[in-house]
């Protein structure tokens, strides 16, 4: 790949000189070996630490209220909404991963849909605490539900905040059935490949007889395809829902219509970075660069260039929307955000979402693994400063100065995100070590010798 | 020779190909109660076993409707009947603010009804299958292609047809006990 004039050559999906046997043999290995990685073993022990400062965390914020975090008039929604909004968008990718890959019938996809999926499942699960914990009093949580109560009560359905609990909960009921659908056939595997009776009865209760069989397969496919079709709405739709609870409100730089699109665009783009993030490591410690190959990094790299380039559009859309508008609540907030006391938060979101990624652009950053893995840990953090800029400016100085103020996160808020953090890591180690992180039968399907030849009629 | 009753026999192929060509052989020869087992998907096989479409999107279909409209009343049957309240002086029926919850209960109803509605079609959970008892069928789930003939095919002969099967080119063929 010099100067020349000759196109770039792509990488292909797969190594070359793999069968179905040894496919299989090398992702369910990982599974079903009887030693667990040294690494394994350290990052579990620093992931299952940090959950333990998470249920720390909530358990003492159970015991005193939410007073202990840094929100207060006039910022409502600090760190909570903040990280809320960043765990639900790094879900995304994995959706996006699964299902509208699936449907433009990417192959590339099979290598990295199912943690992907699993990363959704758990950034779900980060995200979902935080407006549970954020509601005051999260042992009511069922509140936030329809059921027929002796109070006569029942949710406002006029209300974004009802429509955010329907999104998310549908969100994370979908993903975890897509994810199970897409887990049956390994299961199948794993049971008929493990040697011990446990397992292979865990397994094989998991996957509930499955045979393989040519019927079974045809309604299975029939089943994924329709699955990818319902959940490529869902996905644009969650992320919509969750900018309607800002742009709904009239609050300067949230009452928006650029919202929906720039947030779903900005939940790819910390989705895909996050999925980077995590292949990068995963590959290397498992030795799987044979099925998670360049081709994989470059593509992922390519779809974060592109949606950065959206919420690139966004940021600038803001802003002249801001002076355009003729409005000085509207102006003032879009000078602040550049100029006031956060503004080193917005340059530095700029920077890491808008500036770094350009490098993009070069296939030599494309291909350099250390550079696309710093890369990703840059829009990783742009993607989370980028939400604090959104929630805590506009909130701090809004229609009167009377009213103006500060937020001071505490260390129980620092200490809640660095908790969901571990609690992430460390469902996804779980995950790794027990189911296999590579969906084997989307592997040996994409394989040259999966092709039928059959002699002209 | 008389034995137990068997639940028909399996050849075991290496490559989908062959499998295909054999599942078309023996539809050709007459069979009719056999089907196929392979690791992945084999698009050609439902043609090759002459697999008719399957109900799973009208079902589906029928689950987003049911979720949709069940969305959709519960909001109106709570903001209209149940709870009526006037926010702002906005129409109790608010038809734009009542989309987004009714299109997620769509989205959950259809997706709960592919799922199990697959589980369904396929009889799955089924712990135990004839098939499981062939030692080497543990490897359909790896890298082998199975195809079966079942007994209870009307031409089924259990020596003819194991010797047609045989002529099919398989690396083995096997009964499967009852």
């Amino acid at each position: 790949m010099s100067g020349s004039s000759t196109p770039p050559i792509q990488p292909p999906v797969l190594d070359p000189g793999q069968t179905f046997g040894s496919v299989t043999d090398k992702i369910s290995s990982i599974v079903l070996t009887k030693r667990t990685p040294l690494v394994w073993l350290v990052g579990f022990g620093i992931a299952f630490s940090l959950t333990m400062l998470l249920l720390y965390s909530i358990g003492y914020l159970v015991v005193k209220g939410i007073g202990i975090w840094g929100v207060n008039v006039p910022i409502g929604w600090g760190f909570d909404i903040v990280n809320f909004v960043w765990w639900i968008g790094i879900g995304h990718a994995g959706t996006l991963i699964s299902a509208i890959l699936l449907l433009l019938r990417q192959t590339w996809r099979n290598s990295i849909n199912r943690f992907a999926e699993a990363m959704t499942l758990f950034a779900v699960a980060c995200a979902g605490l935080y407006p549970v914990l954020h509601l005051g009093r999260p042992w009511l949580m069922y509140w936030l539900f329809p059921y027929p109560n002796t109070m006569g009560l029942w949710p406002q359905f006029r209300s974004p905040l009802v429509w955010d609990v329907f999104a998310v909960s549908t969100y994370a009921s979908v993903s975890l059935l897509f994810w199970f659908v897409g887990l049956i056939p390994d299961l199948a595997t794993l049971r008929d490949r493990s040697k011990k009776r446990f397992s292979r009865f865990t397994y094989g209760i998991l996957a509930m007889g499955w045979r393989g069989s040519a019927r079974h397969w045809q309604v299975y496919e029939t089943c994924s395809l329709l699955l990818a079709g319902l959940a490529t709405p869902l996905v644009v739709s969650v992320h919509t829902v969750v900018s309607f609870d800002f742009a709904v409100g009239l609050i300067p730089g949230w009452h928006t219509t650029i919202f929906p699109p720039y947030f779903v665009a900005g939940a790819i783009y910390s989705g895909f970075a996050m999925v980077m993030t995590l292949a990068i490591p995963l590959r290397k410690i498992y030795g799987l660069e044979g099925l998670i190959t360049m081709r994989h990094l470059q593509n992922m790299a390519k779809v974060m260039l592109a949606t950065g380039l959206i919420v690139a559009y966004g940021y600038m859309v803001e802003a002249f929307m801001a002076w355009y508008s003729g409005n000085p609540y509207e102006r003032y907030m879009i000078w602040n955000r550049m100029t006031g006391p956060y503004a080193m938060g917005y340059w530095a979101l700029i920077f890491c979402n808008v500036i770094a990624p350009q490098t993009l652009w070069f296939s030599k950053v494309r291909n350099s693994v250390p550079v696309l893995f710093a890369m990703s840990i840059i829009v990783n953090i742009g993607m989370w400063l980028e939400r604090f800029i959104i929630v805590v400016t506009s909130l701090h100085r809004d229609f009167l100065p009377s009213s103006w103020g500060m937020y001071h996160p505490t260390a129980w808020d620092w200490s809640t995100f660095l908790g969901t953090i571990g609690l992430f890591a460390a469902l996804l180690f779980l995950f790794v070590r027990f189911l296999p992180m590579i969906s084997i039968f989307e592997i040996r399907q994409i394989l040259p010798q999966a092709e039928v030849t059959e002699p002209p009629k | 020779m008389i034995s137990k009753p068997i639940y028909g026999l399996i050849a075991e192929f290496d490559n989908p190909s062959s499998l295909v060509a054999a599942a078309r052989s023996a539809r050709a020869a007459g069979y009719r109660k056999l089907d196929a087992y392979t690791p992945f998907p084999v698009e050609e096989l439902n043609d090759a076993l002459d697999l008719h479409k399957n109900k799973l999107p009208l079902l589906v279909l029928i689950g987003g409707l049911l979720g949709c409209l069940g969305g959709y009343g519960l909001e109106y049957w709570t903001t209209v009947i149940a709870y009526p309240l006037n926010v702002g002086g906005r129409p109790l029926h608010s038809i734009p603010s009542f989309i987004p919850v009714a299109f997620e209960t769509t989205i959950l109803a259809a997706a709960v009804t592919a799922v199990l509605g697959m589980l369904a079609l396929n009889g799955l959970p089924m712990p135990y299958h004839p098939v499981f008892n062939v030692e080497r069928f543990a490897l359909a789930s790896r890298s082998r292609f199975f195809l079966c003939i079942e007994a209870a095919d009307p031409k089924f002969d259990r020596e003819g047809t194991a010797k047609f099967l045989e002529l099919l080119g398989p690396r083995e063929v096997s009964e499967v006990a009852e």
